[in-house]
């Protein structure tokens, strides 16, 4: 590097390291604000414990969902030129730019009309644990859309084109072509979406509450327990969550992940 | 062999009217013009993969101009090759054959005949990220030509190759040439192609095409 380039690189090196140390400071903070034993113990309490098992089955179940629309929505919004895809490309991103509690809001609202009614009917769906899945599938979901239009745009389009001249038609360029160089970006799309639903809290706390052993997750365990004053079992929870998406964030990498899908 | 009856191409900002031609059975006609000028498009009107604003594609003999790409029987072979990166070379090359539901013994025999016309049967293991340039490009027209199409049409196939390579691709086409007797239409920038493989050569402007001398390419 030449020697006049140096101060330039400092100075992207400066504005680096202050960030990534607020974060590296932040997360030792957790660390040294409690114990193995605060963390033993709020393992073992049968309402973290609920939290636990409802934030992770919720987000599993979220991330499957949200694949399974982003997969089909992000190869639309790459390959197809329609009217008014501009429009939607930017209602797609609202769930990213709207404030969580006014997405549960919404959601709540949307369960009050004729047809929100007619669902509930059928399914109850407030303030239970379909709630949860719903409020964090309509945030999580635009994340992993997104990630799934960057990959479709970062592949070639002359590729589903020669397979349709070898004799695919577009279903089958599709699966046989473009879905299978997609499949990193696939998976990305989907942890991505995990780490979301597991870290929602907004929209939650809105549409399913905050009841213990019924509709609380680990966010809203923070939430409770820190109402409550119990910082101890507040920081721990945190400290689990963390952990949880920080084995996501390292599982991408080590998959080989891009970092514009990840 | 082709024949484009007033065809008028259309994609985007870009139109062109009043293209007619006729490339007879086994012959190679190579297709020149400025950049933008629309040769692309004309490949790729001509394969299905752009709707022909009007006019005719026929075909030997068969109007294919509202048919599906599958339909029409047209080796494609874009600039560089755009191999199936999640396929080896094998796969690439067997994957209009087993589209058509050839058996597996059936698609062996024909991989290997292809690969032996190419010399690339020491590459039928590899993955497409693995092969050079002029393997690429070798791949490309082997998956193009493996089902047997009647006509193929190539796009700039060798522009990314270097003088030795694109040397040697002359010679490979020769070959292909010989052994296929394929009816092929290639669009290039470069006036060594025209010279060394084309039968026929025509300069593609605002008027349409024009047919020109080789020596006043």
């Amino acid at each position: 590097m030449h020697s006049s380039d140096r101060p330039f690189r400092a100075c992207l090196f400066v504005f680096a390291a202050a960030y990534v140390l607020l974060l590296i400071a932040m997360l030792v903070a957790d660390a040294s604000f409690t114990s193995f034993g605060n963390i033993w113990t709020a393992l073992t309490s049968p309402e973290i414990q609920y939290a636990i098992r409802l934030s992770f089955l919720s987000a599993t179940i979220t991330a499957i969902l949200s694949v399974w629309f982003a997969v089909p929505i992000g190869y639309l919004m790459s390959r197809h030129s329609f009217r008014g895809k501009l429009l939607i490309d930017g209602i797609l991103d609202i769930p990213i730019v709207l404030p969580p509690m006014v997405i549960g809001l919404s959601l709540l609202i949307l369960f009050q009309t004729p047809l929100g009614k007619a669902v509930e009917s059928v399914v109850p769906v407030t303030y239970r644990i379909p709630s949860v899945i719903i409020a964090q599938f309509s945030v999580a979901c635009a994340f992993a859309i997104r990630a799934m239009i960057i990959t479709f745009d970062q592949i070639d389009p002359r590729g589903e084109a020669v397979a349709q001249t070898l004799g695919c038609n577009a279903r089958q360029a599709f699966w046989r072509v473009a879905l299978p160089q997609a499949r990193r970006g696939v998976l990305g799309a989907g942890m991505l979406a995990w780490a979301r639903a597991l870290g929602e809290f907004g929209p939650i706390l809105v549409f399913s509450g905050a009841t213990r052993m019924r509709t609380e997750v680990l966010p809203s365990t923070v939430f409770l327990e820190l109402s409550i004053g119990n910082i101890d079992a507040a920081v721990a929870v945190s400290l689990i969550m963390v952990t949880a998406a920080l084995v996501v964030l390292c599982l991408g990498r080590l998959l080989g992940l891009g970092r514009k899908v990840f | 062999m082709i024949h484009l009856e007033g065809l008028e191409l259309c994609a985007g900002e870009f139109s062109l009217a009043g293209i007619d031609l006729e490339i007879t059975e086994g012959e190679y006609v190579v297709l020149m013009g400025r950049t933008g000028c629309g040769k692309s498009t004309l490949l790729e009107t001509i394969c299905g993969l752009l709707p022909a604003a009007a006019g005719r594609i026929i075909l030997a003999g068969e109007d294919v101009t509202m048919a599906s790409p599958a339909q029409r029987g047209v080796g494609y072979v874009p600039q560089a090759g755009v191999l199936f990166q999640t396929m080896r070379v094998r796969e690439n090359l067997g994957f209009a054959l087993h589209l058509r539901g050839m058996d597996r013994h059936q698609q062996a025999a024909r991989v290997a005949e292809i690969a032996e016309i190419l010399a690339i049967g020491h590459l039928l293991d590899r993955w497409p990220n693995r092969l050079s340039g002029g393997e690429r490009q070798r791949v490309a027209l082997g998956r193009a030509l493996a089902f047997r199409p009647r006509v193929l049409c190539l796009d700039e196939p060798l522009s990314a190759l270097d003088d030795a390579i694109r040397e040697e691709m002359y010679g490979v086409i020769d070959d292909l040439r010989s052994h296929t007797q394929v009816t092929t239409l290639h669009v290039t920038h470069n006036h060594a192609d025209a010279d060394r493989l084309a039968d026929r050569v025509f300069v593609m402007n605002e008027t349409g095409l024009q047919p020109v001398e080789k020596k006043c390419v």
